[in-house]
């Protein structure tokens, strides 16, 4: 193989099929709890992460099968990008036959394999580092998907010291959309998350792309060396919240709204491969649908019988 | 003799020794140090990076034991003072307690907190309570105390082997006194975990007490003068399982049940004893149970404003002959 200079690949034809897939996967499994939740047949509440869905399937293609998974309220795409089983998903939501928890959990507490999702923010990253610090040497990670306003909890803090004393493999990432439910950044954070990540001399990296694979691309050698230092690390994703908090309680005025649908990645991704976005698009949107057809006729859930 | 702190001491280093999944964490617990009761002295010599010191941080030093839990080792976290557990209560209840059962299936989280308790030593109001009462009924969660009558070898098999979170509370003044104490008056037998102190030969007593570890050796001086100076025979029940709370041997030929908790007055250990009592022995009962409990107040520094607060044998002795008159 003759190793030239990399041409200046279009980023978006760097996307592979499987990368579409689970982008719109994601995508429509929300677009349809929002359906759901509209026509009463969705209880409790509901988080999606509408137009933040390229950050996990970013990230998910540089984990192992051996790292572990922490994941947040808003942890749909989280799981969807780790494990392609929208019907175990949304049984679970729906509180259905097949539930990944018995029904237990329901949308926020999923445990699945090496995936663990919990409603508390903050709550996770001193258990990751926990699990972290049994997987140091072994060359597998423990990764956590936080927010912007996760930031203002102490367990935050806690965690970040103890994993950067210790030297735990501990990939933080955060999904800084620059809102937390209804509050602005600028109205609940002082300073950066950079200059935090600085101060317990952890090492910060910044995205703003919202292009999967070249996110990717960046992030692989920075992801290797948190598994073989092994060392802490940050990745702040700049994004953007397309939907509500959790459901139609959006108080955001239109033109922030209008300016966080410019920055989707749907729109782009279609624009720049139309014909076979479309394909994918049909097909994961059928998907979705048959999904909700199926795990909506099942039995409800009990637990003790999860997968 | 052994003083409860070095046999908890040597259980520890049995327990890291026979089992190497076994982690230690907490503040100062390294050597030369070796924790603030120096239950965990030279436990960092042999076992190594087992055995952390960690930063002031109880919150994460729980999260960290879920963690190791979760990812199938075992984890032992020391709370300096029990006062801090405050501190982790979030890691504790709405995460190391409920991962056992809020993902449809048993997950087991295999976590001893231990919590040193207890007042009359004069180190204030957040350095001496008892907040076991604070942690009564969270689903997934065991709370054990030590005594000194219970081999802390088997607690520490009895609380992993539930595959649930545990605290263990540990009485500050407990730590300085001798395990399996001997006692002119009173023999002891443990009947199924549960340590039954009994005036030995004297028949059905006149007031069955309940306690947990802290208390002992006040409710022992108290049934004591009882016997001596009022002529009344107890008898003492103690459990190191304190939620939930197990079955009590022997309770259907009681006259009289009086359960004593260091803790103070409102939402008690005490209480929660009788709740599970009453229904058992509803129709056997002269009279009510009777709950002693520390007061309703803050623990002061000052060693006779203290006294005041908690528990003492005169209190106990005063409320079983009140009870009784």
């Amino acid at each position: 193989m003759i190793v030239t200079a990399a041409p200046a690949r279009s980023p978006r034809h760097a996307l592979s099929d499987e990368d579409l897939r689970s982008l719109l996967l994601i995508r429509h499994f929300e677009r349809a709890l929002l359906r759901l939740f509209e026509q009463g047949v969705l209880s409790g509440t509901t988080h999606t992460c509408l137009g933040q869905e390229y950050i996990p399937v970013a990230v998910s293609a540089l984990l192992r099968d051996d790292d572990f998974v922490f994941s947040n309220h808003r942890g749909h795409g989280h799981f969807l990008a780790r494990h392609p089983d929208p019907h175990g998903l949304l049984a679970e939501i729906m509180g259905r036959e097949g539930a990944l928890c018995g029904g237990v959990g329901g949308s926020q507490h999923i445990y699945h394999r090496r995936f663990l999702s919990t409603g508390v923010q903050g709550e996770s990253l001193p258990v990751a580092t926990g699990v972290a610090l049994k997987l140091a040497g072994t060359g597998a990670l423990a990764c956590a998907y936080i927010g912007d306003g996760t930031w203002g909890e102490g367990a935050v803090y806690e965690a970040l010291n103890m994993a950067s004393l210790w030297k735990v493999p501990l990939l933080v990432v955060v999904e800084h959309n620059g809102i937390a439910q209804s509050t602005p950044t600028s109205a609940q954070m002082a300073g950066t998350i950079a200059a935090r990540a600085a101060a317990f001399g952890v090492r910060h990296h910044h995205v703003s792309s919202t292009d999967a694979a070249e996110i990717r691309q960046v992030l692989a050698p920075l992801v290797e060396a948190v598994r073989a230092e092994p060392a802490p690390l940050v990745v702040e994703f700049a994004t953007h919240r397309l939907g509500p908090h959790s459901k139609g309680d959006d108080t955001r005025p239109p033109e922030e709204i209008r300016r966080a649908a410019e920055s989707d990645w749907y729109d782009r991704c279609a624009k720049a491969d139309p014909e076979r976005f479309a394909r994918i698009d049909r097909e994961q949107r059928e998907l979705v649908e048959r999904v909700v057809a199926e795990v909506s006729a099942r039995p409800h859930a009990r637990p003790g019988g999860a997968a | 003799m052994t003083r409860v702190s070095e046999h908890l001491n040597q259980a520890l280093h049995d327990l890291m020794e026979s089992d190497p999944s076994v982690h230690l964490l907490g503040e100062d617990v390294g050597d030369p140090y070796g924790g603030a009761f120096k239950v965990t002295k030279g436990l960092s010599s042999r076992f190594g990076s087992r055995v952390r010191s960690t930063p002031l941080s109880e919150g994460a030093i729980a999260g960290v034991g879920a963690g190791l839990a979760l990812a199938g080792d075992k984890a032992v976290v020391e709370i300096m003072f029990a006062d801090f557990v405050a501190l982790a209560f979030d890691q504790i209840t709405n995460f190391a307690a409920k991962s056992t059962s809020m993902y449809g299936r048993p997950v087991p989280v295999p976590l001893v907190v231990r919590c040193p308790t207890g007042g009359n030593r004069g180190y204030g109001p957040t350095h001496s309570q008892n907040p076991q009462k604070h942690f009564i009924g969270v689903p997934g969660l065991s709370l054990f105390e030590m005594t000194p009558f219970h081999d802390a070898g088997r607690l520490f098999s009895l609380m992993f082997g539930l595959g649930r979170p545990c605290l263990f509370f540990e009485d500050k003044v407990l730590y300085t006194r001798q395990m399996y104490p001997a006692d002119d008056l009173f023999g002891f037998e443990l009947v199924d975990d549960v340590a039954r102190v009994y005036l030995d030969g004297a028949g059905r007593p006149d007031c069955t007490l309940v306690t947990h570890g802290g208390l002992v050796h006040r409710t022992l001086d108290a049934m004591r003068t009882l016997l001596l100076e009022d002529d009344l025979v107890c008898e003492l029940l103690v459990p190191a399982q304190l939620y939930p709370v197990p079955h009590l041997p022997g309770l259907e030929d009681a006259r009289h049940v009086c359960v004593v908790d260091d803790g103070t007055a409102g939402g008690t250990w005490a209480a929660e004893v009788a709740t599970t009592l009453y229904p058992r022995l509803w129709g056997r009962l002269r009279r009510p149970i009777t709950l002693v409990n520390s007061a309703d107040g803050v623990i002061p520094a000052a060693p006779h404003l203290e006294r005041e607060v908690l528990v003492q044998a005169d209190g106990i002795r005063a409320a079983v002959k009140e009870s009784l008159s």
